[in-house]
């Protein structure tokens, strides 16, 4: 028998501190990695000619800070509202900042100063065989300041974990567990809690394993007769990568999941439909991440072939219970579109049109003429940019608006509808691009590709121009960001 | 073509996507404050939904997993002899042990690297990419691919490999049996 839920208002807290100044480290920098990343496609586009040192440089450094600041701003949003049902410390999440500020620096230092350019992956070997172009210095520094940004991470991941064993007393209930395979009182967690937990799980393990690859090629730099086996490495830095840019998603969308029920005043509840969900995500996340591998053929194949299966039935948690449920609070909800929500709205559809082509890549016989093509920026900039930044932004209008009577300034409904339009050019632009098989991280296209990344040159400039005004305009309105009161405008049809 | 077929099967399920949302938008803006029967309604329609996708997506799984790419699995396809390729990348080039097959005949090619990760994507003559493996030290892929038309192909890195990675380009003629 279905539980009916009804919307019972909280308060509306202002973000702390140390949220709001991991969030505007993150957007600041996510700019700045926005205009590295039109630097290279003007490159591919032939309209400046930096060379492919600096091409290569500008790519890891894109590379490793947008994944970078996906976890920083995804971590706030978990943070800012998990700790209205649990006790956090702020000193972890301080320490977290710091740390990120000190592994971003010595990453900088290591690309702008040693010209290292293996690649955020640091895929081994490479790293250690630059050919002469950096140093084994630069390496170790590059990887080191990731180690250190893990650490941070996994720092926060624990006092994550602490919090929630301590007011739940496991994980398991956490993730809503006794409710899910015993009897449902609509009591389980709420959405923001067994998110979390999810989190914790899957990021703890991501994080160890990227560790440990990292301290291995550190070893290696120094101790080359500490050889690591190549395919092993490449599992490793996988998940790791996978878990983790996947995890920004799940941590960013706690966002939608508090914030839309105050727009439409309609529960967003943990019933067992949604904590299948997120137990099935926990384990789809942790296992999917074959599908990276699927043209190592010396790979065993059942692995690949379950990198494939799991794939598919990852689309399942994100179409039938996030972006379903969130279609189904806003239907006839009498909802106040305003940049915020309508951010928000938007960010599930991202999230969701990405994991169209995302999943069609990860079918073997298609991943066998398109890897490593555009496509597969084509799929993740559709849902990273337009699914978890959108998120952020959503999240960063929402905290700074003026309250339930305020009116979004007209600059910032252009730039959200520029924003969107010239994302879906962009993301579309390399999907296309992916179509016609273009290799992705070339610093120089064949002749024949040219025309494809001018296009995208011209949606990416745009897409560039929209955020500076979100960053902008977020910086400007921070104080209101800070202060306790009920934000969204009530729906049409509810009395105050 | 693969790619086709891919781009426009992904575009078809985004738009249905970016159609819903765009309803769902639309029928927003008057409430129906009883929530409950909404609900009950919209549960329902989620089932159907649920059922859909595995009934589309599961038989979409077996039948994508039918024909595999990987060499050994593709062993049992030759008639004649096979031709074989052996294929090492390297910083920034690559060894082919031979340069010229025959179309129609079932190619080999027995791929690894002598340094870092590469990977060895073959192109056809409108730069299409054909067929793929990565190139890893200390591993060999055994990749099988038949060419169907005579030509230059050309041989691509598709695996990042450093400064010269989107150079690292060589060309196989695929004649007349």
């Amino acid at each position: 028998m279905a539980i009916s839920y009804t919307y019972k208002p909280t308060i509306d807290r202002g973000a702390r501190g140390g949220v709001l100044a991991a969030i505007a480290v993150a957007v600041v920098t996510l700019l700045l990695m926005m205009v590295f990343g039109l630097l290279m496609r003007m490159e591919q586009a032939e309209l400046i000619a930096i060379g492919p040192t600096w091409f290569y440089q500008l790519m890891t450094l894109h590379g490793a800070g947008m994944v970078g600041v996906a976890g920083l701003a995804g971590a706030a949003i978990m943070w800012h509202f998990l700790s209205q049902y649990v006790t956090l410390s702020a000193r972890i999440f301080g320490a977290n900042l710091v740390l990120f500020l000190l592994g971003v620096l010595m990453v900088l230092a290591s690309v702008l100063g040693g010209h290292f350019q293996g690649g955020w992956t640091f895929l081994y070997p490479l790293p250690t065989r630059a050919m002469g172009m950096w140093s084994n210095g630069a390496a170790v520094l590059f990887m080191s300041g990731m180690l250190v940004i893990g650490v941070g991470f996994l720092l926060l991941h624990l006092e994550v974990a602490r919090a929630l064993t301590s007011r739940y007393g496991n994980l398991a209930r956490a993730m809503g567990w006794p409710q899910l395979f015993g009897r449902d009182a609509g009591d389980a967690p709420p959405p923001a809690v067994v998110a979390s937990a999810m989190v914790t799980i899957v990021n703890v393990l991501g994080l160890v394993a990227g560790a440990t690859i990292l301290v291995m090629m550190i070893v290696n730099a120094y101790l080359p007769g500490f050889a690591i086996d190549a395919l092993l490495a490449k599992n490793l830095i996988y998940f790791f990568g996978h878990v983790f840019i996947n995890a920004t998603i799940y941590m960013a969308v706690i966002a939608v999941y508090e914030i839309l029920p105050r727009y439409t005043h309609r529960p967003w509840k943990s019933n067992k439909v949604f904590l299948a969900s997120w137990t099935a995500s926990t384990l789809l996340v942790i296992f999917i991440f074959p599908h990276h591998l699927l043209m190592d053929f010396a790979m065993p194949r059942w692995m690949l072939i379950m990198g494939q299966v799991v794939g598919y039935l990852n689309t399942f948690p994100i179409l039938v219970v996030t972006a379903y449920g969130g279609l189904m609070i806003v239907y006839r909800s009498g909802i106040r579109w305003d940049v915020a929500s309508t951010l928000l709205y938007v960010a599930l559809f991202g999230w969701a049109a990405g994991a169209m082509p995302a999943f069609i890549d990860g079918t073997i016989a298609v991943n066998y003429v398109m890897h490593n093509t555009l496509w597969v920026p084509g799929h993740f900039h559709t849902y990273l940019l337009l699914g978890m930044v959108t998120m952020v932004f959503g999240f960063m209008y929402y905290i700074t608006r003026a309250g339930a009577a305020g009116h979004d300034h007209a600059v910032d409904r252009l730039a959200a509808g520029i924003f969107v339009l010239a994302t879906l050019g962009f993301t579309l632009s390399f999907l296309y691009s992916g179509k016609a098989s273009i290799a992705r991280r070339y610093a120089a296209h064949l002749p024949e590709w040219v025309p494809y990344d001018r296009v995208a040159t011209v949606f990416a400039a745009i897409v560039v121009a929209a955020v500076a005004v979100f960053v902008l305009r977020f910086l400007a309105r921070l104080p209101i960001a800070t202060r306790d009161f009920a934000r969204p405008a009530l729906p049409r049809g509810v009395e105050a | 073509m693969i790619q086709e077929k891919v781009w426009l099967i992904s575009v078809t399920l985004m738009g249905l996507l970016a159609a819903v949302f765009v309803f769902v938008h639309a029928r927003s803006h008057r409430r129906e404050n009883d929530y409950a029967p909404l609900q009950k309604r919209a549960y329902r329609l989620r089932a159907v939904f649920f059922w859909a996708l595995v009934l589309t997506l599961g038989p979409a799984t077996v039948y994508t997993l039918a024909d595999l790419p990987y060499g050994s699995a593709r062993a049992g396809s030759s008639a004649g002899g096979v031709q074989v390729i052996e294929a090492v990348g390297h910083q920034w080039r690559w060894d082919l042990s031979r340069t010229e097959v025959k179309a129609g005949e079932p190619v080999e090619f027995l791929v690894t690297s002598a340094d870092v990760n590469h990977g060895f994507g073959i192109y056809d003559a409108d730069l299409r990419l054909v067929a793929q493996t990565q190139a890893m030290p200390g591993y060999t892929n055994r990749l099988r691919h038949t060419f169907a038309a005579e030509g230059t192909y050309r041989v691509l890195c598709m695996e990042y490999c450093g400064l010269v990675h989107h150079n690292m380009i060589t060309e196989i003629k695929v004649v007349k049996p």
